[in-house]
């Protein structure tokens, strides 16, 4: 298990550093769904086998293919030099790491409840219980979300006539 | 269950899929006024119902997770006044706009949906839904002009700079749940009462706090509020102004003064010196100002810093001062936005130097500004006046004298930029030369604003009284 773990968290890094280092666009964009995959596999070993799916089916599987598909249907230029960094380079590297390190300090010395609180879902029904009786407002006002996101896209998307 | 807890939102969703429903049966209906006008009369019966909801228990949909409590319906009850008045001053604004006129009142709904929920929200993830809704809905709001490009350059600015705070607030709020286990308010508070200060949780602290002030613009991460208050339809403005800000804070109130309780001390020192920051940099750029919305930004950035001294306070009498701070800014800034409104109609341009002249083109409008102003620098007898003295009392009287004085010596500044803005508009020539068209239901909004702001300031009474209620059965 937990080599499992490092290495699953090897990887997730690796791809996310990737990820904003790559200067082409959609190279980043293949590097960020390699980290996907690899949250998924941290997923599984939480035993959240269910948010482990879901991951893959829609960051992987939706978010991902829509971001390449965005980035080939509105890119102008050479594909190749469509993601450089911009001039805060050092800066953004030097405070990046400042933050990391005291996270990382903090984290380490916090002790933090345990054994774990509580159990996580197991199963969907579990979950699909949370959503529709606990969280009943959130799944709603979720819905209608998606629903502002659709009618926003078509309100800014839509040439005027 | 109980259903009541939701009513109001259920109500305001309702209309808005109905806005939007109608608005794809009858094409007329999208691209004329009609909707707004039945927003208008939705939004007033909706106010009149949630006159009738029993105010002074508290209840709870399904668990504890949502509650309607007094402080949920009162900020409920501003959210929806303020969405009246936006949709009043929409209804001759949108002219130019004729196509989507309908989903322009469908989304103030949603927005308004969203404030509910962040003001009845008892956990955090129902908390974060809220916000999200209502921020989805401000930058399409913000974008409405859509041929205007610093209207586009706003609602991108708002979307980026919303989602990193966003990022952070989550970031927070992850903390909260791995070091208590618990979403829901009053568990975690349970949790932090026995539990120890740990450095993770000054993390948390820290991130919940950026995550929040991005909401009410607390200087440093107001960056975004000048800009976007400059880009968006000016009705839209006033929302984020007064609605949008109002939401942030009762999520500041119920996580700070609910949540947070037992951490005043690492808190503290952390609000004290974000709020003189808020008030410094608020006040001294608002006199560089020459656009009167980036002015009006600025000098709403000012007035979050002084709200924060009742928060600071962290008394019942400060909850009380901020309550009724609030309600006197709404109507101050909505009267000054409509009087924005009534200029960009007539003149196209909103700085302050096309004010010059105004006392001669129209003097309605003038005295409009006027009282506005006055009660945004708190000169009496407006209500400006007796809110910030409520908060510099009860200020003081928690033992920051200093900080008193330092936000009283800031607001005479502020008097001295709103009455460069006075004296403008009552000297000067204008090239404008006919009387001003100021229609209808932007008189109207105008004339129940300044009433109101007069009103309070003269007989604050009853609003005090009310306000007080309220903080009492949230302590």
């Amino acid at each position: 298990m937990i080599i499992l773990f490092y290495l699953f968290s090897a990887i997730l890094l690796a791809f996310a550093l990737g990820t904003v280092i790559s200067t082409n666009l959609i190279h980043s964009a293949l590097l960020m769904m390699g980290s996907f995959f690899a949250v998924a596999g941290l997923y599984l070993l939480l035993q959240a086998d269910y948010l482990a799916m879901v991951q893959i089916l829609v960051y992987v599987g939706a978010i991902a293919i829509l971001l390449v598909f965005g980035v080939m249907l509105t890119r102008k230029g050479s594909i190749e030099e469509s993601n450089l960094p911009n001039r805060y380079k050092t800066i953004g590297l030097v405070t990046a790491l400042g933050l990391f390190g005291l996270l990382a300090r903090s984290i380490t010395y916090t002790r933090f409840p345990s054994p774990p609180l509580e159990s996580p879902p197991q199963n969907i029904i579990a979950i699909a219980q949370a959503f529709l009786l606990q969280y009943i407002v959130a799944f709603e006002a979720l819905g209608i979300l998606l629903l502002i996101a659709i009618l926003g896209a078509i309100l800014i998307g839509k040439e005027p006539k | 269950m109980n259903i009541s807890a939701v009513s109001l939102e259920l109500a305001s969703l309702s209309l808005g899929l109905l806005t939007i429903i109608l608005g794809l049966i009858f094409p007329s209906f999208r691209s004329k006024n009609t909707g707004g006008y039945l927003a208008i009369m939705g939004l007033i019966s909706m106010l009149i119902g949630s006159l009738y909801l029993p105010a002074s228990n508290t209840q709870t949909f399904i668990n504890t997770f949502y509650v309607q409590d007094s402080l949920a319906l009162f900020f409920k009850q501003l959210f929806i006044v303020v969405a009246i008045f936006v949709n009043a001053m929409s209804l001759r604004y949108l002219k130019p706009y004729t196509k989507n006129r309908g989903d322009y009142f469908a989304l103030t709904f949603f927005a308004l949906t969203g404030m509910m929920i962040m003001a009845s929200a008892a956990e955090f993830i129902t908390l974060y839904i809220g916000l999200e809704l209502m921020t989805f809905t401000f930058v399409l709001l913000t974008t409405y002009k859509k041929q205007d490009l610093k209207s586009g350059e706003a609602g991108l600015k708002y979307l980026l700079l919303s989602a990193i705070s966003s990022g952070v607030l989550l970031y927070g709020l992850s903390l909260i749940y791995g070091l208590t286990g618990k979403l829901d308010f009053s568990a975690i508070s349970t949790v932090f009462s026995i539990g120890s200060v740990s450095p993770l949780l000054v993390w948390a602290i820290i991130m919940v706090l950026s995550g929040l002030g991005f909401k009410i613009a607390l200087v440093p991460f107001h960056m975004w509020t000048p800009d976007v208050y400059e880009g968006a339809p000016t009705p839209i403005t006033a929302f984020l102004a007064v609605g949008s800000k109002a939401a942030g804070f009762v999520a500041f109130i119920r996580v700070f003064f609910h949540v947070f309780a037992p951490f005043t001390s690492i808190f503290m020192p952390l609000l004290i010196t974000l709020t003189v920051l808020t008030l410094l940099i608020g006040n001294l750029i608002a006199l560089a100002q020459t656009h009167l919305k980036r002015f009006l930004a600025y000098s709403s950035i000012a007035h979050v810093g002084y709200i924060l001294l009742g928060v600071i306070a962290y008394s019942k009498l400060g909850l009380s001062a901020i309550l009724f701070y609030l309600m006197l800014y709404l109507f101050a800034n909505i009267g000054a936005f409509a009087g924005v409104t009534a200029l960009v109609i007539n003149t196209g341009h909103d700085r302050i130097s096309d004010l010059a002249g105004l006392w001669k083109c129209s003097p309605f409008l003038s005295v409009i500004f006027l009282i506005s102003l006055l009660s945004l620098a708190g000169i009496p007898p407006t209500a400006g006046f007796i809110g910030k003295f409520y908060l510099f009392t009860e200020a003081i009287h928690q033992g920051y004298l200093w900080l008193a004085a330092l936000a009283l010596g800031l607001s005479l500044v502020a008097v001295y930029y709103y009455l460069m803005v006075i004296r403008t508009l009552l000297s000067g020539t204008s090239e404008e030369t006919q009387p001003f068209i100021i229609p209808f239901s932007l008189r109207l909004v105008m004339i129940v604003s300044a009433a109101m702001t007069i009103g309070i300031g003269i007989w604050p009474g009853p609003f005090t009284d009310l306000a007080l209620n309220i903080a009492q059965s949230f302590y």
